[in-house]
């Protein structure tokens, strides 16, 4: 299971001269079992902060967040994130990063080998088992960090643009792996994301957030059939869609 | 094509290294023999030799090597085991900061050999006396660099590991924030080595064994035999080279292998 149900969720940061800052305002939505939801808004609109939230990183002022009927409070090992930054611990070969929430959790070393290796696969990169991180390009780092977050088989994945500084060439083809490991571990995905592009390509729905204070604006059901084409005319519709709704009603006021 | 050149320049580079150390003994002969004329003022680098082989035949060398190693040992060992804790609690704990850094600050300046007198009343003429001069000379780079390293452990990598379950605060220390430090603590344990090799002269000056490279320099200036105490002036400079090696390419090699290829 992974049903995530968010409530009326605030959050605001104390400014120098002592007004606040309202970054989340009262936002509250669902996301289904095996779901694939994108958070799509412009820098700043506070959806990191809403996933670092999810992931019981940051705490909420008010409100709630619940898995499977069960509230959260603090990292718990059923969420699993991917860092928009590089996080892949550099004095770690590829296997113990991925080994590593195993490892905590106090699996025996030949056990915790063979559910990594298991991962590794999943990411196509069983030649790369023992190297260092600084030996990977961008786009391997991040598909190592999918593998690392998966391991520990969380009901809900968390990703925090992970394919943001990577260039398009392999941003749409981490996408397309993306989407496959999600057929095959159909995990709930909360993705984020600021390119309209990539949450139509991704996403079951797209969560609009405006910016400052971070609302929901719209929660908008992407309806393609998947495999998706970037390139079909059904594509380029929604594509627009989306980016009206961004420039009519989601923008800043 | 770069690799070739690279090479080459590093061979030459090797030669004129070793060119110019051939021309300062030649040097160095010629002035002590036809400039100087008094091998107790400059003796040459033939005196150097002979004197060398003489004590080498004494035997006297191996164990000042050894006792000398051993007032080392005593000091850097003491360093590790107080500089690395109080710079990981600093580095990690604000409030052990704010509390010990101005204590620090304050004892850190004064220089190691000023400890002496201290280091006799507390310890007597014994090698732990001798190892206390040495570790506080060692004590505070190794402590300062654990600090910044545990300070400059990037937040990423701490959340990264609480969401894979890394949440206790000893665990975060030891599987994310030492490694992740422990570049800088490498570096602060090589700089701790050069001084406290430094202070060993002067921590074998006052007497706290019958041996070691320090004490018998100072033996030797004692008798007017100048030619050995340039012995133990090389002898000194070689061990120091040789421990700095060890650091450059064993330990960097074997524990820091993952930050090759990495831009610090």
């Amino acid at each position: 299971m992974g049903k995530l149900e968010i409530r009326d969720l605030n959050k605001s940061f104390a400014k120098d001269d002592g007004s606040r800052l309202v970054v989340l305002d009262h936002v509250t939505f669902d996301v289904n079992d095996k779901e694939f939801v994108c958070i799509l808004g412009s820098s700043g609109c506070g959806k990191t902060t809403l996933l670092r939230m999810i992931a019981g990183l940051d705490t909420a002022e008010s409100g709630s967040i619940v898995l499977d009927g069960e509230e959260m409070k603090g990292t718990n090992p059923k969420v699993g994130m991917v860092f928009q930054e590089y996080s892949l611990f550099p004095w770690r070969t590829v296997i113990d990063n991925i080994a590593f929430g195993l490892e905590m959790q106090g699996i025996a070393k030949e056990e915790r080998y063979r559910i990594a290796e298991r991962y590794l696969r999943l990411v196509n990169l069983m030649q790369f088992r023992d190297s260092y991180p600084s030996e990977l390009s961008g786009g391997m780092r991040q598909r190592v960090a999918v593998a690392r977050a998966l391991a520990l088989d969380p009901v809900l994945l968390l990703m925090d643009e992970p394919f943001g500084a990577l260039d398009a060439q392999t941003r749409n083809m981490l996408q397309q792996e993306l989407l496959e490991i999600w057929e095959e571990t159909k995990k709930t995905i909360i993705f984020i994301t600021h390119s309209v592009d990539e949450a139509v390509f991704l996403s079951d729905r797209i969560i609009v957030l405006t910016p400052r204070p971070g609302r929901i604006c719209r929660i908008f059901p992407v309806g393609l059939p998947r495999p998706r084409d970037r390139t079909s005319p059904e594509f380029a519709q929604v594509r627009r869609e989306v980016l009206d709704l961004i420039n009519q009603n989601c923008s800043i006021q | 094509m770069s690799i070739i050149g690279s090479s080459v320049h590093r061979i030459r580079d090797h030669w004129l290294g070793a060119f110019a150390i051939v021309l300062a003994l030649i040097f160095w002969e010629c002035y002590a023999v036809f400039v100087i004329r008094n091998s107790f003022l400059l003796p040459g680098p033939g005196d150097v030799l002979l004197a060398f082989i003489s004590l080498l035949q004494k035997g006297v060398l191996y164990t000042d090597f050894e006792v000398s190693l051993m007032h080392f040992a005593i000091g850097l060992a003491m360093a590790l085991i107080i500089g690395i804790p109080i710079g990981i609690a600093m580095g990690w704990n604000r409030k052990a900061d704010e509390f010990l850094n101005p204590l620090i600050e304050i004892l850190r300046p004064i220089p190691p050999l000023a400890w002496i007198p201290f280091a006799i009343i507390w310890f007597g003429f014994t090698p732990v006396s001798a190892g206390f001069v040495i570790f506080m000379g060692a004590v505070f780079p190794i402590m300062i660099n654990t600090y910044s390293g545990f300070r400059g452990v990037s937040r990423i990598f701490v959340e990264a590991g609480r969401m894979l379950g890394c949440t206790r605060t000893w665990d975060q220390i030891r599987y994310i924030a030492f490694p992740a430090a422990l570049p800088s603590v490498v570096s602060g344990v090589r700089i701790a080595t050069g001084v406290g090799w430094m202070c060993l002269v002067a921590a074998e000056l006052f007497g706290v064994s019958n041996n070691g490279l320090g004490k018998d320099l100072w033996f030797y200036y004692d008798l007017h035999q100048m030619d050995a105490v340039v012995v133990y002036m090389l002898l000194l400079g070689m061990i120091g080279l040789v421990i700095d090696m060890i650091f450059r390419y064993y330990i960097d090699r074997k524990f820091l292998k993952w930050r090759t290829g990495e831009v610090a």
